[in-house]
This record gives structure tokens, sequence and C-alpha cells, in this order.
């Protein structure tokens, strides 16, 4: 276990064309081992989506190295990669299916299921949806179409999507961000339990402190754009964890100090940005 | 009572009325104002020469349907295609659609003389200007619905490893069948437009042909009454493609379905 399962190694990311394009990403550098639950914190804009793309093997990075899963530069495209599970914020629940077709779609696509689903997407695969569903809470809501499901059970129903296929890899985007407090401490509890069941490497990237200190084995604090990973804090807490330990003392230092982190990145790069609109000025002038 | 128990009910009921009434008010105004039938026919005028031509208008009718339906169906195929050409990438679209947008604004009518020139007077022409006519509603509305496939549900799948076929299968498709359905209806009704235009101009058969005829005998009931046929014709096929849509994507008009069930 000397190789990481995740490793972004001066890893730099431009969007658009080279030399002017918005730099995302400014030689950061993040590991990850199996099986660790990693949460991504940052301002809004810093790049924390685009590590995520970088991992998921949606966005090639400009320079630097990167492996997921002992493979280099991962891409959407090859065939025997790392099994990946994804959930945004939105849960992109698709109309025309109902609530177990949509949680069985994985199967549809991924290697080795796709040869196997029209023999067994009646069967054994519908049966497994099932048991996803009935684990979120969801049970009996199978033969339901999305519009007739609430948010929270959308964003649960989009879980069992991105964990249908057992995946090595979860990656979160701000997944119960949509939510309300109540639905999302409900959700956090139940992402642990799933994480605590099938140990998947997860990487997840929210602006919830509370919900990285409650989730994560690890938090990484972005800095704004370029963003770079200022800070890598282990979250000591043993689990199962519990919405009360959510708001102990020691939780709510560790958020404090984190949030502190965070505002004074932001404050650097509010007065970077200001001299560099400065300078820009300057030469319009 | 009734109209608290079935809204639906009353308002089709309203609507049948103010059908109706139309057609009661139109004859009222005619007898009034006494005016010559040379000029506008009362409704009863045109329901009675409708019956009493019938024999001879059925067989135009039947050209006209066929026409129209056979020019709807190759221009809604063709649409389709040149769509889903041009709705899978980004670089087709931006190509292909100024020569689209030129293809369209030309007036049909001024295509029918050339049609006219390649195939002869007759049927052919009718069958390509209704061809023409349908097919940019149905190619623009099929490369729209293509291209607003959300961008993180493609994600997700390509993240699974999908490849741009199966996300074109699994999601773009459906995701654009609501769009197609809602271009048929547009369709359906311009290919009317289409046939009947050509058939005006250059045909020996059709509804278009005997209006042209009617009227260059002064015969004005019976090109109302052919106007009648068109109208009715045009209805039908477009609550048929509704009924097909409704079915088709049932799950894009649940609002409607919510508020029928409620």
């Amino acid at each position: 276990m000397t190789q990481p399962f995740i490793d972004l190694s001066e890893v730099t990311v431009r969007y658009g064309a080279q030399a002017q394009g918005t730099l995302a990403l400014d030689r950061t550098n993040l590991r990850i081992e199996q099986g660790d639950f990693v949460a991504l914190v940052g301002p809004s804009g810093c790049g924390k989506s685009t590590i995520l793309k970088l991992v998921a093997g949606l966005l090639q990075p400009s320079s630097g190295g990167l492996i997921v899963g002992g493979r280099e530069s991962p891409t959407t495209q090859q065939s025997g990669k790392t099994r990946i599970g994804l959930a945004f914020q939105n849960p992109t629940m698709l109309p025309w299916l109902t609530i177990r077709e949509n949680v069985m779609m994985p199967l549809k696509i991924v290697e080795p299921f796709r040869q196997d689903y029209a023999r067994k997407k009646k069967g054994e695969f519908a049966e497994r949806a099932e048991a996803l569903l009935a684990k979120v809470g969801l049970k009996g809501f199978g033969d339901k179409r999305p519009w007739q499901l609430s948010g929270g059970m959308l964003q649960r129903a989009s879980l069992c999507r991105a964990l249908i296929h057992e995946p090595q890899l979860l990656l979160l985007d701000e997944p119960f961000g949509a939510l309300d407090s109540f639905t999302r401490e409900e959700l956090w509890a139940l992402t642990q339990q799933l994480w605590q069941d099938t140990k998947p490497t997860v990487l997840l990237v929210t602006h919830d402190l509370r919900e990285a200190a409650y989730l994560a084995n690890r938090i990484c604090v972005m800095s704004s754009r370029p963003g770079r990973i200022l800070e890598d804090r282990e979250v000591p807490f043993e689990r199962p964890r519990t919405l009360a330990m959510s708001y102990a003392p020691e939780v709510s230092t560790l958020v404090q100090e984190l949030r502190l982190r965070i505002a004074e990145a932001r404050t650097a790069a509010d007065a970077q940005a200001a001299t560099e609109s400065l300078s820009t000025e300057r030469k319009v002038a | 009572m009734t109209s608290k128990l079935n809204p639906v009910m009353r308002q089709r009921l309203l609507s049948a009325s103010a059908l109706v009434g139309f057609f009661i008010l139109w004859e009222l105004a005619c007898i009034a104002t006494g005016v010559s039938d040379l000029v506008l026919p009362r409704p009863s005028q045109i329901l009675q020469v409708l019956f009493e031509k019938m024999p001879l208008l059925w067989p135009h009718t039947v050209q006209t349907l066929y026409t129209t339906l056979v020019g709807f169906g190759l221009g809604v195929l063709v649409g389709i295609i040149l769509g889903l050409l041009i709705g899978s990438s980004r670089t087709a679209y931006d190509v292909a659609y100024p020569l689209l947008v030129g293809f369209s604004s030309i007036p049909k009518v001024a295509v029918v003389p050339i049609f006219v020139v390649w195939f002869g007077a007759g049927t052919v022409p009718a069958i390509l200007t209704s061809l023409v006519i349908s097919i940019f509603p149905v190619v623009v509305n099929v490369a729209t619905g293509l291209a607003s496939t959300e961008p993180e549900l493609e994600d997700v799948l390509r993240v699974l490893g999908a490849k741009k076929r199966d996300i074109l299968w699994n999601v773009s498709l459906p995701r654009a069948l609501p769009y197609l359905f809602a271009s048929l209806k547009i369709a359906i009704t311009l290919s009317f437009v289409g046939t009947v235009l050509a058939e005006t101009v250059a045909a020996n058969k059709g509804i278009g042909t005997v209006m042209m005829i009617a009227s260059g005998n002064f015969d004005v009931p019976m090109v109302f009454a052919g106007l009648l046929i068109l109208a009715v014709l045009g209805v039908i096929l477009y609550a048929l493609s509704s009924l097909v849509e409704r079915r088709m994507t049932g799950w894009a008009q649940r609002k409607n379905d919510l508020g029928m069930a409620s």
C-alpha cells in the first residue's frame, strides 16, 4: 500500500486558451488512500469541483500527474478502469423512467453488468435496486416517477444510483446542498452508514463545514482561485458518529478554526484580485 | 352542481357551444345584412353544397389527405435524420444552422414552380412542397431537444464509461421526444398549407384545385365548402398527433394529468 488510491501531484488546470485562460487549479497536491473519506471545503469557485472532475476523468490536467486507482491520467473511455459513482446537488433523475429504472441505469452501462442487463433487469438487478432503495428508506417507491418524490427522496435515490454498481470510488459534489437542514442531517447519517457498509473511497465536495466534520476522516481546505490546498486536517472523532456529536464542543472548535482559515484565504484572494484589477486598469489607461 | 362535479365536462361543453355559436352568429349576420352569397355564403348553404357535392368532393379530399400525409411522413423522416445529425455535435449545429435558416426563409410558393418544372404538374410537386415546408420545425426541435440534455446527467453517465451512443440512446433521444412531438403538431398544419398551395398552383386533383376552379366560376359556396373540408381534416390530424404525443411523452405533461386527476 505504498501507492495511494488517488494521487494528484503538482496538478494545474487552466480553463480556456493557454495563457489568458482562467487558472482553476495551481500546482495542487492531494493523496487519498483507498477506503478513506475525504471532504474538500473552500469558498465557491475555488476549484473543488475541478478536482472532482479530474478524479472522475471528465477533465484532463493542463500539467502535473494524476493517478486514480493505480492508473495514470484516467479518461472516461478506458475499459477496466476504476468503477466510479457520482452524485450531484441536482439529483438529475430521468423523468421518463421509474425510480427503480433510474437507480438501475449504471448497471445498463457499466461493464461487466451491461452484458447481463437485458437478462437480469427484471430479476436480480431489480431486487438489488429495491434492496438498496429499502436501505435508504425508499421501500416501495421503486415504481414511482421522479416528480412524485420530494427533493430529499430524490437525493436518496440519487445516492442509490451512485452506489448500485458497487463503485470503488464515490464522488459527491455538494449532494445535500439543496436540502433543508433536517433532511440534510438525516442523509448525513445515511451516507455514513452506506460508507461503513462497503467502504468505498469517498471524495466529498461541500461548503458545509459541519457536514465535512461529521462525515469525513480528512478535511482539505482550499484557497480561492487559483485553487490550492491550504490545510489538510484529520478528523479524529470515532465512528459511528451521531448527530449529537456534531454539536459537541470539539467539533465546533474544529469548524470554527476551518472557517477562520477560509475567511483568511478569502480576504487574501480579494486583496490579490483588487491589485490585479488595478494593474489591468493601469494597462488600459 | 354539475359544474362543481366535472369541470372538464363543463369546459368541453363551453368549447362546443362557442363553436356552434360562431356558426349561428355567422348565419344570423348574413341574414341580417343580406350580404350576397357571392361574397359570403351562409353556413347552411355551405353545408348543403357539401352534402350535395360530396360524391364529387370525396376523391379530391382523399387526394389532399394522401398528399399531405405522404409529404408529412417523408418530411418528418428527413427532419428527424437532419435534426439528429445537426443536434449531435456543436460544430454541425453551428455549420448547418445558417444554411437551414436560409432554406426555411424561402417562401414556399416560390418553390412550387421549380418542382413543376422538374416533375410536371400533379401529385409529386404537392408532396414535395408539403415535405419541404414541414421539415424545418422538426429539424430545429429535434436538434434543440438533443442539445438540451443536462450536462450533469451526461457527466454521471460518462463517469460510468458510457459511450456517445449510450448517452444518445438513454438520455438525449428520450429527452428530445417531447420536442419532436411538439414539432409534429406544427409540421402537420404546415404540411396541409404546402399541399393546398401546390394544388392551387399546379395540380389537377385535390381540394386546392377544386377551390381554384370554383372561385374561377364564382361558385363561392363551393370554395367555402372546400375550406371547411380542409379545416376539418386539419383539426383531425392535429388531434391525432396530439393524442400520440400524450401517449408517448406523458411524463413531460404531468402537470396536466395531475390537474385532471385531482
